[in-house]
């Protein structure tokens, strides 16, 4: 159940932070507060540095990395940034300076790129299919001698496309390309092991799993050319300089340890039985994203013939909180490059909601939005001149 | 709760006046296109004396388009066409409230879809009379109803109408885009739509010139 006011169901957006996080949260706000120190510092940093290592540990073995190997960042967007400009700029040559990402990337990867791109490097903006998938071949084509690195996302934050990083991986150790994968909506819902999957560097966020905002992770393998580019002290292993969100960092840590497999497992279940219900009793709708190799808690739909402003506010004022890729809904007011990159028209971006679920959500919160949206879709489609 | 529109907005967005059609409608626009976002198309019913006495509306729109379409034509019934004609995007927001200034595009439609209700009564009825060359500025005037979908504004006010020329019933607009962008066969579509109807031009061209 979510608020008794408001059915939230834009989980991808952010999530509500879950009370047991922010217990384990609080101590180091009011009594472990000091930054973490050398140590040869006093007593009360060391303790923050001690209790700060023991989170990056618990988080880096859900990834089967090394403690070594992840700093703490302060979110998904500032990782990515130093995953691809760290990298880029390190290695940055006449003989190497190009970069593939996929044309569904979320923002902070995409936007990367595109900067990358103004300051001269070559980017190959890899298109996907219907579904959302990367086709592999293309990738093993573009890949040239002047390739610096490949970033695909592990799924798509919003048709939950998840990409096959494993096979990417292996070209990318095969072609001796670095690979970066943005793990935003993955993390602790989908088993990651870095090794196994050659990933070099991946992006973690912990607000999208329950966890406090305004901290996320970086893992950085061992031997990856990696060059600091925001100036200040020598934190997180010299990689990334800024006092430490020690609270945020802890929280973190607790939120991942809080998703099991049967919480991922009733996401499916809540994703199959929304998606089965709405496409069987709403006429002309269509799944946007594949039924198989789907993030769990991932539903999206075109209703066809009415605009996704127009749902959201009718939902909103019902009492229920989603999210649509129509682009009078952006503050860009540009239509959903996802939906537009599976082949899309401006038409599906248009009447496309995304349902994402988390842990506060169950049946009969699909139940109750199944109900007032197939209203509220009949209610717009009178008023549509595409529908006759 | 906190909502992005006025009350009168919400109100209008919840419960639209004038929805629906007309069956034996005098004229009829439809303004916008299905492959930029929005569209709204409108009908009339018009009486002796050049009175609207029945007007109705449908929308494929956000609730400012849903909204301004349901106001406009509370403003427009029982007006006389002239009268009506006169009715701008601002009347229509004011009576609303107000509305978002990013949400202008989505609402104008409603209003150039009742100028050109009007516009294609008066071509029926043969009310219009002045067939003068159309001239450059004529063509900026109309372009400016064609959006800009990276910003929301229209071409001409975004500077990507980089040239316009007119010769010989032939018009050219270059336009500041690549070939390849997301938008350029839909901004493609759009001035050809709005360039069509008017009396002596005969061929359209547009260029991306990026």
């Amino acid at each position: 159940m979510s608020d008794e006011n408001n059915i939230y169901l834009d989980n991808s957006s952010t999530t509500r932070l879950d009370e047991r996080v922010l217990e384990e949260m609080k101590p180091y706000f009011f009594n472990t507060y000091a930054v973490a120190s050398s140590e040869f510092g006093y007593s009360l940093g060391i303790k923050a540095k001690k209790d700060l290592n023991k989170a990056r540990k618990r988080l880096a073995k859900r990834i089967s990395a090394d403690q070594n190997e992840f700093i703490f960042t302060s979110g998904a967007t500032e990782s990515s940034n130093l995953a691809l400009k760290g990298v880029v700029n390190q290695i940055d040559s006449d003989q190497k300076n190009h970069i593939i990402v996929s044309e569904i990337e979320d923002f902070p990867v995409l936007n990367s790129a595109k900067t990358l791109e103004k300051q001269g490097y070559d980017v190959t903006f890899l298109e996907v299919d219907k579904e959302g998938f990367v086709n592999l071949d293309r990738l093993e084509e573009e890949i040239k001698a002047e390739t610096i690195l490949v970033s695909i996302q592990h799924a798509n934050q919003e048709i939950g496309t998840i990409q096959n990083i494993e096979k990417i991986g292996q070209i990318c150790k095969s072609e001796d390309v670095i690979f970066h994968t943005d793990a935003t909506h993955t993390f602790t819902r989908i088993p990651i092991d870095v090794h196994k999957y050659n990933i070099d560097l991946m992006t973690v966020s912990a607000h999208t799993i329950n966890g406090p905002r305004g901290i996320g992770g970086l893992y950085i393998s061992q031997d990856t050319p990696y060059k600091k580019w925001i100036d200040g002290g020598y934190q997180e292993f010299n990689k990334r300089a800024g006092v430490v969100n020690i609270p945020g960092a802890i929280g973190f840590a607790k939120a991942a340890e809080l998703v099991t497999e049967e919480e991922n497992d009733r996401l499916k279940d809540l994703r199959d039985y929304l998606i089965d219900r709405v496409l069987s009793e709403i006429e002309d709708t269509t799944l946007n994203g594949p039924k198989e190799d789907r993030l769990p808690q991932n539903a999206n739909v075109t209703f066809h013939f009415v605009e996704g402003e127009s749902i959201t506010l009718h939902l909103d004022m019902r009492g229920f909180s989603v999210s649509t890729g129509s682009a009078c809904f952006s503050n860009s007011l540009e239509a959903s490059h996802v939906i537009m990159g599976i082949g899309g028209d401006h038409e599906r971006a248009h009447g496309s909601v995304r349902f994402s679920f988390s842990r506060y959500n169950d049946k009969e919160d699909v139940d109750k939005v199944i109900s007032e949206i197939g209203e509220v879709v009949e209610q717009l489609r009178e008023i549509s001149p595409l529908s006759e | 709760m906190d909502f992005p529109y006025t009350d009168k907005v919400l109100k209008h967005f919840k419960d639209p006046q004038n929805m629906g059609e007309i069956k034996d409608a005098d004229a009829e626009a439809t303004e916008g296109s299905p492959a930029c976002g929005d569209m709204v198309s409108l009908q009339l019913k018009v009486n002796d004396d050049k009175k609207i006495e029945d007007i109705k509306f449908k929308s494929y729109g956000c609730a400012s388009n849903i909204a301004t379409g349901s106001i406009i034509t509370e403003l427009a019934k029982g007006k006389t066409l002239d009268e009506a004609k006169e009715i701008n995007w601002k009347e229509a927001a004011d009576a609303l409230g107000g509305l978002p200034s990013k949400k202008a595009h989505c609402s104008v439609l409603a209003v150039d879809g009742l100028r050109a209700a009007i516009k294609n009564y008066e071509e029926k009825h043969g009310l219009i009379t002045n067939k003068e060359p159309t001239t450059i500025e004529d063509i900026k005037k109309k372009l400016k109803h064609v959006m800009n979908p990276i910003s929301g504004l229209d071409i001409v006010k975004t500077d990507l109408v980089q040239d316009i020329t007119f010769e010989d019933e032939e018009v050219t607009v270059k336009i500041d885009l690549p070939t390849d962008h997301q938008f350029a066969n839909n901004i493609r579509e759009e001035i050809r739509e709005k360039l069509e109807p008017i009396h002596d031009i005969e061929k359209i061209e547009v260029t991306f010139i990026r």
